[in-house]
């Protein structure tokens, strides 16, 4: 059995201006052991997703639809007292900004150290203990004086280690990183991925990396979903990704990274603007800045296609070019829409 | 780069803020220590290094947004010193900021936020005039003109750098500082206004320094590259040399340490970890800024700063063992 099992999630923020379906009809498994990269632009629902998964929405968002499984057990509608028990035990986050996400009035032991109590029977004195020896774990120098410390005195870097010890201090199954190291510089960055992944293998634990930085991903993750728009628009491994994307967002995000070898050369941009969940388009959501839109994309959502056993993609695309070399064959009405697609939009 | 002429010069340039400590005591923070360098016309030198490295100083302390602490800076043969000199080179020199959100006044419409440079520096007759050329730098940068009444809150980021960029090309400049002017905007948006500096200097003939620490970014658009730490230069050399063979430990372990979107590249690559943080800029170590770091540091490197040498032609480095880890 899988550890976390999220199907079919559907989660929207109520405005004023009318309902924004932040996460639409998202489905993934994740086991034990693994590192899932989720990537997306901002406001591809990619945080709305893991805080989804915590049950931490702010006030005016709900999760409307799809069940949430850690364990076997079913977490959305589940009650504050599971979530608790859940939250910080069974499944941990860690926030992007490490500025922000400590308070300055406490000491980093009291931080620390009220993680422990609140979540384990140990007493203060184990908790001390406990906090010196998870601050050791993420290489911070002599622990007991930092224990003292206020946030002030910490540098992103430490700061975002201590993070990571209180995320890690109840030896959690799940760990969700948030962009955990956006506002970090590279040489830190790279610091804190290392330190992530050791862990990981120490640990086992199974960890959800949340990021719009495909460096990051390629580094560390086993498996990845992009979303776009609150949908998920293709998943597989990173591999698979990375070497044989299938759907022309995925596609146009590779093309449009600077590496070694595009020096000298024009980026090849996607074109357009990011969508606006409040008038999102009847179809397919990318097709508006999609070179290769059809009329199909206009008008109907691609559903879920399997490529092979390790990949699935969302994208009318994949029809056509099964169309086209024979592995999908055309015999009665429904697949016509495939054929009907065959002409370009524009 | 067709012709190398030298468009402008920094000598021994350095920018110190004074830190309260006390109540009558203060410190200098060194934010630029000693850098010098040249960029030739029409050519684009990127500035890369850490936050607190002191790269957004230098950009600033060039246009004499902060008024540089000592050293000299030279546009075109003529040193830049008095505050008509000033006022003369900022028709040429302008500037791109960071952040397309806090950059913009929010109660100017576009039209007026480009047209202030012009407004300025008196660059028009006719009310006609200004807002021809307000047209014709909104189609610069792709956008319409029906955009000129609109206010900034009314863009998306990559649309509201676009308006900073027009700002910045109204005074019709030679030379643009690019402060980070793609790290706000998202990965699918980056690369339209990354090909936007390009068109632009191939069209206007432009100059660039573009700061950033997005390595891969600089890379792309740069056509020499210097490494800033602590407030010093430690490598300044053509683009692709510096990412083939980079010399200084510093940007051996900086270039390394970038996540390359490629997984095969990305597990088989070694990275150089740095133990530890950069130190504070207040309590820079003594003689080679990078030596707390440094797996090479030897005495000589606490005594004495390394001096910013020319290892072979266009390839300057500030190391004392430069000869020895090569």
């Amino acid at each position: 059995m899988a550890l976390l099992e999220v199907k079919n999630l559907q989660t929207s923020f109520f405005t004023d201006a009318g309902e924004v379906k932040a996460v639409n009809d998202v489905s993934f498994t994740l086991d034990r052991g693994k590192v899932l990269g989720i990537v997306g632009e901002s406001g591809s629902g990619k945080s709305v997703t893991a805080y989804s998964i915590m049950q931490i929405l702010a006030g005016t968002g709900k999760i409307v639809g799809g069940s949430i499984k850690f364990d076997g057990q079913e977490l959305v509608g589940a009650g504050e007292k599971v979530m608790k028990n859940i939250r910080g035990n069974k499944i941990s986050i860690i926030f992007q900004d490490p500025m922000t996400s400590l308070n300055p009035t406490y000491t980093i032991g009291h931080q620390l150290m009220e993680a422990i109590l609140l979540h384990t029977d140990r007493d203060r004195k184990q908790a001390y203990e406990r906090a010196v020896e998870m601050l050791r774990l993420v290489n911070v120098n002599e622990p007991e004086r930092r224990m003292k410390q206020y946030p002030y005195e910490f540098s992103g870097g430490m700061r975002q280690r201590v993070m990571i010890a209180m995320a890690l201090a109840c030896e959690p199954d799940i760990l969700i990183a948030d962009e955990p190291t956006t506002a970090l510089d590279v040489t830190i960055q790279a610091q804190i991925l290392e330190l992530m992944g050791s862990l990981q293998k120490e640990l086992g634990m199974a960890i959800i990396m949340i990021t719009h930085d495909l460096g990051v991903v390629a580094q560390i993750c086993d498996e990845v979903i992009v979303m776009y728009a609150g949908s998920i628009c293709e998943q597989g491994t990173a591999d698979e990704i990375f070497y044989n994307p299938c759907h022309e967002y995925t596609k146009g995000l590779l093309r449009s990274i600077p590496t070694t070898d595009t020096a000298g050369r024009k980026l090849q941009p996607i074109t357009g603007t990011p969508i606006d969940l409040l008038n999102m388009p009847k179809g397919c959501p990318f097709a508006p800045r999609c070179n290769f839109a059809m009329k199909i994309c206009i008008n109907h959502r691609a559903e879920r296609m399997p490529i092979n056993s390790d990949h699935a993609a969302a994208c009318w695309m994949n029809v056509k070019h099964g169309v086209q070399n024979g592995e999908i064959e055309i015999e009665n009405d429904e697949p016509k829409n495939a054929e009907k697609g065959g002409e370009t939009v524009g | 780069m067709a012709d190398k002429k030298t468009l402008i010069e920094v000598k021994d340039l350095k920018e110190y803020f004074y830190i309260n400590t006390g109540l009558f005591s203060s410190k200098p923070l060194k934010a630029v220590d000693g850098v010098s360098f040249t960029i030739n016309k029409g050519e684009t030198l990127g500035l890369v290094g850490e936050s607190g490295c002191g790269k957004t100083t230098v950009g600033r302390t060039m246009l004499h947004l902060y008024k540089p602490t000592s050293g000299e800076i030279w546009y075109d043969g003529k040193q830049i010193k008095s505050r008509s000199d000033i006022k003369e080179f900022r028709k040429k020199a302008t500037m791109v900021f960071q952040d397309p959100y806090s950059s913009l006044n929010p109660r100017m419409t576009v039209s007026d936020i480009i047209g202030e440079p012009l407004d300025v520096h008196g660059l028009y007759k006719t009310k006609q005039e200004r807002q021809d050329r307000i047209l014709e730098l909104m189609s610069y940068v792709g956008l319409n003109s029906e955009h000129a009444a609109r206010y900034a809150h009314e863009f998306s980021g990559g649309q509201r750098q676009r308006i900073g960029i027009a700002r910045s090309l109204a005074v019709n400049p030679d030379f643009i500082v690019c402060d980070e002017p793609v790290s706000a905007l998202d990965v699918s948006i980056q690369a339209q206004v990354i090909n936007m500096f390009d068109e632009l200097q191939e069209k206007l003939g432009l100059t660039y320094l573009f700061v950033a620490h997005d390595l891969l970014v600089v890379r792309h658009i740069s056509d020499r590259i210097a490494v800033m730490y602590l407030g010093k230069m430690v490598e300044l050399a053509p683009a692709s040399e510096i990412y083939d063979k980079p010399l200084h430990p510093y940007s051996k372990s900086l270039l390394s340490a970038v996540p390359i979107p490629d997984p095969k590249i990305a597990r088989a690559n070694k990275r150089i970890v740095l133990s530890g943080d950069i130190p504070s800029p207040l309590n820079a170590p003594s003689g080679c800024p990078f030596r707390t770091r440094c797996k090479y540091a030897t005495e000589k490197c606490a005594e004495s700063m390394p001096e910013f040498k020319e290892i072979s032609k266009g390839h300057f480095v500030a190391c004392h063992h430069v000869a020895d880890i090569n």
